[in-house]
């Protein structure tokens, strides 16, 4: 026993020297940075100002759970007196919540307080101060580009999804029996490297309304003799001219995953297909698919949240010019002249995206299991 | 309903690795043939080029007569149990035994009896809506087994059904795999193990492959026959300590006297035993090897014996008592007796044992003198 406690207030000493060290560290520090010669020499050496935001960001957190923990066991809750026992169980409840505390904080700070502040902007008008209820909301829905907007979104979360995933689908399957599969697997990844706008410039050339410069125009004129027309001005159509600027760069991701999804399909259950006299189509669809059914949802959704934030696409490609708008360009439309209306479709936005990664999230969970 | 003729069959695996080299079996209608051998041998593979789903790099496969190399695996008329089961994890038991009459585009009500029938036969009716995931071990393996009877196949073929099982549940399953075959006598039976108890007790025939010397050390058929035949007449040292448990102990020797029945002095103990197995006049003085199986080895007082030494090691196990002996100086494999009943406090005792010459083997160069 007597040993136990001599241990016990060792490290005690320890813990306690600890602390001081740091926090005299800090209050070091902290003064240092209350000499105006300190700041002048700061504000010229980007290093010392790095080294400085490290030790204040790093000792500020072990300070933090340090103190915290220390005003637990020996303030609030001491492990002493009749209650000992009953104390160190209670502490013991507390603790998660001081180490989950900063996180929940910085949440709450940067995603709640946002959401919140966003959706009681979007009820003010123009000059954020006169109240107007839900009239940004009414009139977004009267709006017609809104509607086209909403139209065009939906499209986009109906086709991109399908397509990246059925191409990565068909691109795993097919380049995994190859020699060179892991060529062609690269090559189909490589748009993944790409920005938005990157890729969006790329296929500017590809659409180019020259015969000399868009292969899109070049082809018809081979083939055709047609004349040079502009694809992202052929109305309704070009919203698939757009999307499949996603769905190139989207494949490869769907390929990846989807590729790991079918090499862990036992290839005894793929045998026992064939000896039940299966075609290979129907290995495919009846055993493969159906088995990696939880990751193609994954994918999917994953996929359609992108796409449910993709922006920079429409606003390099067309601007949202000749009926390709969506909801982000729409939202940038109004951005920095009427925030009202622009937190609005920011909130419509987000009550569309919401159910989709509540779905994904439950579907990721259930593949984890 | 089949029966399967292999002749010279070989596998090579991408060209270069030879695994099996001239195979040669007959298998009649209604045998249950079990293939062993140690790990790596080829079991497996030689089952699954007799299902179509490995090339046969060389020789042919007749199924009833017609040889079906080039037959894809679901006109062979076969079945197959998987050792993991390979049961569709997404299909509930009733459609993973559905599936193959479903692709053959049968009826629904055939269908319908058919799983039905086997669910009745392997007592899976009231899972028949679980998906696999739901099951035991032994349900899975059984649901494997429903999954080849609705299918009617000329020819079942299992790889180590039983392996994945525990030990209590394995007895149990071997048993309902004999009396599912006692139900379907004309079904031709392929099974590959590694336990030598499922083969002695299911088998009608046992293969046991090997590695052999004149085969350039390719892995072939060592010796063919009943359970029984390869227990009491292995035609080599390797199938002789392959089949029986503790294996048979082999005793270099040397032939004294040859005729009718041969008598052998061994090295070790420098003992006399003689065998019923004849030899020739030219065999007076050849090297050989005496192989005695552990549960034949009897103690004796006489001058006549085959060795004799120190028990080192004694396990009471009750209805037997299995003593080690050390064999001396650089031969680490101990001669092992299995006498019957308990024999306390043998323990450090000088032993002599010897053998009813009916259950004496001999060996020369790896080879059974009556095979030679
Ligand atoms: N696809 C393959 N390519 C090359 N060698 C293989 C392949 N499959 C099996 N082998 C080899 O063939 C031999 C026999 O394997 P297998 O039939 O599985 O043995 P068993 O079932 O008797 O344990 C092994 O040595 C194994 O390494
Ligand atoms: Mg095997």
């Amino acid at each position: 026993m007597a040993v136990q406690e001599d241990t016990q207030g060792a490290s005690f000493i320890q813990g306690q020297a600890v602390i001081w060290l740091i926090g005299g560290l800090l209050l070091v520090a902290a003064i240092a940075l209350l000499l105006p010669d300190v700041r002048g020499m700061l504000g010229n050496s980007p290093i010392l100002q790095g080294v400085l935001t490290i030790v204040l960001g790093v000792g500020g957190c072990i300070g933090y759970f340090w103190a915290s923990n220390i005003v637990l066991d020996k303030v609030i809750f001491p492990a002493k007196g009749a209650n000992a026992g009953k104390n160190i169980n209670r502490a013991n409840m507390v603790r998660p919540w001081l180490f989950i505390f900063p996180a929940f904080a910085a949440l709450g700070l940067y995603l709640a307080y946002p959401v919140v502040g966003s959706f009681i902007r979007s009820l003010y008008d123009r000059s954020g101060d006169t109240f107007i209820g839900f009239g940004n909301y009414a009139w977004l829905m009267q709006d017609s580009e809104f509607q086209q907007a909403v139209f065009n979104n939906i499209l986009w979360a109906l086709v991109v999804p399908a397509g990246s995933t059925f191409f990565g689908l068909v691109a795993a399957q097919l380049t995994d029996r190859l020699s060179w599969g892991n060529i062609a697997k690269s090559l189909i990844f490589m748009p993944m490297a790409i920005s938005f706008v990157g890729a969006s410039l790329i296929w500017k050339f590809v659409y180019a309304n020259d015969a000399d410069i868009g292969i899109v125009n070049a082809f018809r004129e081979w083939v055709f003799g047609a004349d040079s027309v502009d694809p992202l001005q052929v109305s309704f159509w070009n919203n698939f001219f757009l999307m499949f600027i996603l769905i190139w760069i989207q494949t490869g991701f769907a390929m990846v995953i989807l590729s790991a999804a079918l090499r862990g399909i036992p290839e005894e259950t793929v045998e026992a297909a064939i000896v039940d006299g299966a075609s290979p189509l129907q290995v495919f669809f009846k055993i493969k698919v159906p088995q990696i059914m939880g990751t193609i949802v994954v994918v999917w959704t994953t996929i359609t949240i992108l796409v449910l934030k993709v922006f920079d696409i429409v606003y390099t490609m067309t601007g949202g010019n000749f009926g390709t708008q969506i909801l982000p360009s729409y939202m940038f439309e109004f951005m920095f002249r009427d925030d009202g209306r622009a937190t609005a479709v920011a909130f419509v936005i987000m009550l569309i995206v919401t159910p989709v990664m509540v779905w994904n999230i439950i579907q990721a969970r259930k593949e984890m299991r | 309903m089949a029966n399967l003729k292999l002749k010279d069959v070989a596998k090579v695996y991408g060209g270069q690795v030879e695994v099996l080299k001239d195979i040669d079996l007959d298998i009649e209608t209604g045998e249950l043939i079990v293939f062993v051998g140690p790990s790596g041998c080829g079991k497996s593979t030689l089952l699954r080029m007799i299902a179509g789903l490995e090339q046969i790099s060389g020789g042919t496969l007749e199924i009833d007569g017609m040889v079906v190399n080039d037959v894809p695996p679901s006109e062979r008329g076969i079945a197959m149990v998987f050792q993991s089961y390979a049961l569709y994890p997404h299909m509930t038991v009733y459609d993973n035994m559905a599936f193959a009459l479903q692709i053959a585009k049968k009826s629904k009500e055939e269908i319908d009896r058919a799983v039905r029938a086997a669910a009745d036969k392997l007592q899976l009716t009231e899972y028949l809506d679980r998906l696999p995931k739901a099951l035991s071990g032994g349900q899975r393996q059984r649901v494997a087994i429903g999954r080849s009877i609705v299918r009617d196949p000329k020819v079942y073929l299992f790889d180590e059904p039983l392996s994945n099982l525990d030990a209590a549940l394995r007895v149990a399953t071997r048993i309902e795999i004999a009396q599912l075959k006692e139900q379907m006598p004309d079904s031709t039976m392929i099974y590959v193990t590694h336990d030598q108890v499922e083969a002695m007790t299911l088998a009608s025939r046992i293969v046991v492959l090997d590695a052999l010397k004149d085969n350039g050390y390719k892995y072939s058929i060592a010796q063919v026959g009943t359970p029984l035949e390869l227990y009491e007449t292995p035609n080599s040292e390797f199938v002789a300590r392959f089949i029986g448990s503790p294996a048979m102990n082999l005793l270099e020797g040397e032939i004294v006297a040859t005729g009718e029945t041969t008598t052998l002095r061994t090295r070790l103990g420098a003992g006399t035993i003689t065998s019923n197995v004849p030899s020739r006049p030219e065999d007076q003085g050849a090297q050989v090897k005496v192989g005695i199986r552990p549960e034949d080895a009897v103690a004796t007082d006489s001058e006549d014996f085959a060795f004799s030494g120190k028990v080192e090691v004694e396990e009471r196990l009750g209805e037997v008592t299995l003593l080690y002996f050390e064999r001396g100086a650089g031969q680490n494999d101990p001669v092992i007796a299995k006498l019957p009943g308990i024999h306390p406090g043998m323990r450090g005792n000088t032993v002599k044992l010897t053998a009813d010459p009916a259950k004496v083997h001999i060996f020369q160069d790896g080879t059974s003198l009556l095979y030679r």
